[in-house]
């Protein structure tokens, strides 16, 4: 039968295959998730972020310590009113299609993100950028905005060509380059099939010595993280990144051909938590919140569920973060204490031993971090007299449409500090962001009018101690009015073969320039 | 007159096909609706978050700011045109996104089709020399499990078995990422063909056993096997060419009919394995509320299974010169 024969020859023609293209300079990464497209420019999330760092180049790039670094930019002065900031480019730099970079383009590309980036309060407060000449770009401030700084890392701030993406050629959300990019970064596009798999190739003519190392880089999208899971194990693929779930990182750290590198992208700051509607009766009553707090015992959930893979997050700032405050309300478990505050607040137990019953929401997906928890809080919360109905939406958007419509009383939920609090921590808290229909908003509908005083001090104090002692402040407010209890950080983790030298473990994590990346000779 | 006949009929049956694939446009559309959630948010949870400005201009941006009927007016009026639409998700024309698609799915349906039938068909063939035997038994027994356990459970026992803890297969996708130049890709694609190609198979495998088995009882009591039989023919050209082919007939009509069902299965299997066909790309656009992909692979189905219902009818014909001479 031929069938058996080629097939036979194709087994032999894999393997030897496989054997030689480690001799090559390339790394295979799995993902699971589909980039919609490579602009970082317009389109935020962690798969466009990741190819877009990459491809574009930023002003500025972080150390592990949260401190910048030159990037395109050779030096950056901020004035003592705090209100310009003057970046001096590096001289001769090219976009992948041989155009120069410019002054023009920072302008361009500071102006488009301002007006398409879904992180609206990034650059909320750049009036204009002047480009005196083609090296210096200065950017006008409507008010002080320490959060720029961090804004021009290569995750949130890509720079990007004007002749390409600018308004001569259409609308920016419908430009073709969205899907092959155009940047001034360490890695070319080179080919993407959509869904299936995109490949990077080195830029010789990057800007900084000696950079990148890699000749190529393959991004395989894989729906299913088992299987890639399977295929990092059979040495199909070389690396993995953003992989969280604490029962694949505990198989995997057991692997002696793997590293695990977890505790990284401090920056991106993605915590998992318990919301409260905060309008909803009985959740309005702050007892109430407190008191389910102190019914739950958070060790638990991170020793035993979560397997001690994922740190503590006691507060609405990560720990990682120069500005996280981890003195505040731990909420250790007391039943009794949360009994009295349910007591106090007015709900006493009913004839049947119960006060009242409330529903947790969560995707069927989320099992680990998700579904889990809200298992374990239904047998807890019972102790004090609370029932717990579970409700696991199918899928993401009708999860989303749930809670941004007010539609839940108890939702567990993933939400990512993405730098600067400015961008991904003020939009849970403010009351100004309380908007219906809105996910990721405030949709707690917490208010409280100090909070709102503190934030808005905080996004323009440029005094970083005073900052800080304002941030302080305010995580202390918000984890003792509860409208969320917050519970870990996600432990996003990159897994790669041993012998690959110089994989990205910033701040950034993962969404960074893989410029440093090789196989050890 | 029997020129004049054959148009007309040709007409109402053509008006039909087309009557049908609208029904089904417009039946799908309603459908979609009716899930929770839009494709918005999808969007925005991909993102990280947005203000209200950018949802709505996203919303306007794809139309789906007006009413219902307003969008299906629109939608059914491109897709007269030829135009499928937009993908929200992938940033592409639906139509590129389709051809890009339908190679992978062509080449795992049909091979898992061949497959299930020459298999099923020549297993049950067999058993039908001795409906009681040992070996009949046997692929009773396989064809039940066979046909009872889900597709998916398949893909994945396999997947543990023959790449994982015997790995001569790959995990996944249909060819590998370093892709091999020449006649070494064709050969890495069968390489990565064989374990969806046979998860999918096995319930058909199945399938086709059991009818074959049945049918070829019927036909081998029939008098021309004995005529057969009478006039000197030996076993097998009896066995093959009189009653295989006679027996052949149920096994046509039910591909014909199982090619819908065979693609409904790809959308298992394609998951599974990663196959990058319309399947997987159906399954994505489910999660993603990608609307106007998924309305088109459903349309692409739809004609499909129309093409294949007619196909089947000309294969009658091909292997029954009775039908033929009617």
């Amino acid at each position: 039968m031929k069938h058996w024969k080629s097939f036979l020859a194709a087994t032999c023609l894999a393997a030897l295959s496989a054997g030689s293209a480690l001799a090559q300079s390339s790394v295979v990464i799995g993902t699971p998730g589909v980039p919609r497209h490579f602009n970082g420019a317009i389109q935020s999330g962690i798969f466009t972020f990741m190819p877009s760092a990459n491809i574009f180049a930023s002003p500025l790039r972080y150390t592990e310590s949260w401190e910048p670094e030159p990037y395109l930019a050779e030096s950056w002065e901020v004035s003592d009113d705090g209100l310009t900031v003057t970046l001096k480019l590096k001289d001769g730099v090219t976009f992948h299609d041989g155009e120069p970079l410019t002054s023009k383009d920072v302008a361009f590309s500071i102006q488009t993100i301002k007006e398409n980036h879904p992180f609206k309060t990034m650059l909320e407060p750049v009036e204009s950028v002047e480009t005196p000449d083609d090296l210096t770009a200065v950017i006008h401030l409507a008010h002080p905005h320490p959060a720029l700084l961090l804004a021009m890392s290569p995750t949130l701030m890509p720079i990007i060509p004007e002749h390409v993406y600018g308004p001569d050629n259409g609308p920016i959300r419908e430009n073709p380059a969205n899907l092959a990019p155009i940047g001034a970064g360490p890695f070319k596009m080179d080919e993407y099939k959509q869904g299936e798999y995109y490949k990077l190739v080195k830029n010789e003519d990057f800007f900084m010595e000696d950079k990148p190392k890699l000749d190529e880089i393959y991004v395989q999208i894989f729906p299913d993280v088992k299987s890639i899971l399977l295929a990092l194990e059979r040495g199909d693929i070389d690396m993995v990144t953003f992989l969280s779930s604490p029962r694949d990182l505990a198989r995997l750290s057991k692997n002696d051909d793997l590293v695990v590198e977890s505790d990284l992208g401090q920056a991106i700051g993605p915590i998992n938590w318990i919301a409260y509607n905060t309008k909803k009766a009985p959740l309005d009553k702050v007892e109430v919140r407190q008191a389910i707090n102190y019914a739950i015992d958070r060790d638990f959930i991170l020793n035993v569920l979560l397997q001690g893979k994922a740190p503590l997050a006691s507060g609405p700032i990560v720990p990682g973060s120069p500005l996280a405050n981890p003195d505040v309300e731990a909420y250790d478990v007391d039943l009794e204490k949360a009994a009295a505050l349910l007591d106090q607040a007015g709900y006493p137990v009913g004839s049947d031993g119960m006060r009242f019953t409330l529903t947790g929401d969560t995707t069927a997906a989320n099992e680990e971090m998700g579904r889990n928890v809200l298992q374990y809080m239904k047998a807890q919360l019972k102790k004090v007299g609370i029932g717990l109905d579970l409700r696991l939406a199918p899928d993401f958007p009708t999860w989303a449409g749930r809670i941004s419509s007010y539609d839940f009383d108890i939702t567990m939920d993933q939400v990512f500090n993405w730098g600067d609090p400015v961008i991904g921590v003020n939009r849970t808290y403010l009351t100004s962001n309380i908007r219906e229909g809105v996910i990721w908003s405030n949709t707690q509908q917490y208010s409280n009018p100090k909070v709102d005083e503190l934030l808005a001090a905080a996004a323009t104090e440029v005094d970083p101690a005073k900052r800080k002692a304002l941030y302080d402040e305010f995580q202390e407010i918000v984890v003792n009015d509860s409208p969320i209890y917050f519970l870990n950080v996600i432990p996003y983790s990159t897994v790669y073969k041993k012998g690959l030298t110089g994989v990205p473990d910033g701040i950034w994590g993962a969404v960074a320039p893989m410029d440093n990346m090789e196989w050890e000779k | 007159m029997d020129f004049y006949q054959r148009m007309t009929s040709t007409f109402w049956r053509l008006l039909e096909a087309f009557l049908l694939v609208m029904a089904v446009v417009v039946l799908n559309f309603l459908l979609i609706q009716l899930a929770p959630g839009d494709p918005v948010e999808v969007i925005v949870g991909e993102m990280g978050g947005a203000t209200e400005e950018l949802i709505a201009q996203l919303r306007v941006q794809y139309g789906l700011d007006r009413p219902v009927i307003e969008q299906l007016g629109i939608y059914v009026g491109k897709v007269l045109t030829g135009d499928l639409g937009y993908s929200y998700y992938f940033n592409t024309p639906v139509l590129d996104l389709l051809l890009q698609r339908v190679p992978a799915t062509v080449i795992l349906v049909m091979s898992a089709l061949v497959l299930s039938v020459i298999v099923g068909t020549f297993a049950g063939a067999l058993t039908a020399k001795r409906p009681d035997g040992m070996g009949s038994h046997l692929v009773t027994v396989i064809s039940l499990v066979g046909y009872s356990a889900p597709v998916f459970w398949i893909g994945m026992m396999l997947i543990i078995l023959f790449a994982s803890i015997w790995p001569i297969f790959p995990v996944a996708g249909m060819y590998s990422i370093r892709r091999p130049d020449g006649f070494a890709y064709y050969l890495d694609i069968a390489h990565h063909l064989v374990l969806p190609a046979v998860t999918l198979a096995t319930i058909y495998i199945a399938f086709y056993s059991r009818l074959a088995r049945t049918s070829m009882i019927e036909v081998l009591g029939q008098d021309y096997i004995r005529t057969a039989r009478a006039k000197g023919l030996s076993e097998s050209k009896v066995g093959w060419k009189h009653g295989l082919r006679n027996g052949l007939i149920p096994i046509v009509t039910m591909v014909g009919l199982q090619f819908g069902q065979l693609f409904a299965g790809a959308v298992l299997v394609e998951t599974v394995f990663n196959w990058p066909g319309l399947g997987r790309l159906a399954y994505e656009s489910i999660l993603r509320r990608d609307y106007p992909t998924l309305l088109g692979i459903l349309l692409f189905s739809a004609v499909l299974v129309m093409i294949a219902n007619a196909l089947t009818d000309l294969a009658y014909r091909w292997i029954d010169p009775r039908i033929r001479k009617t």
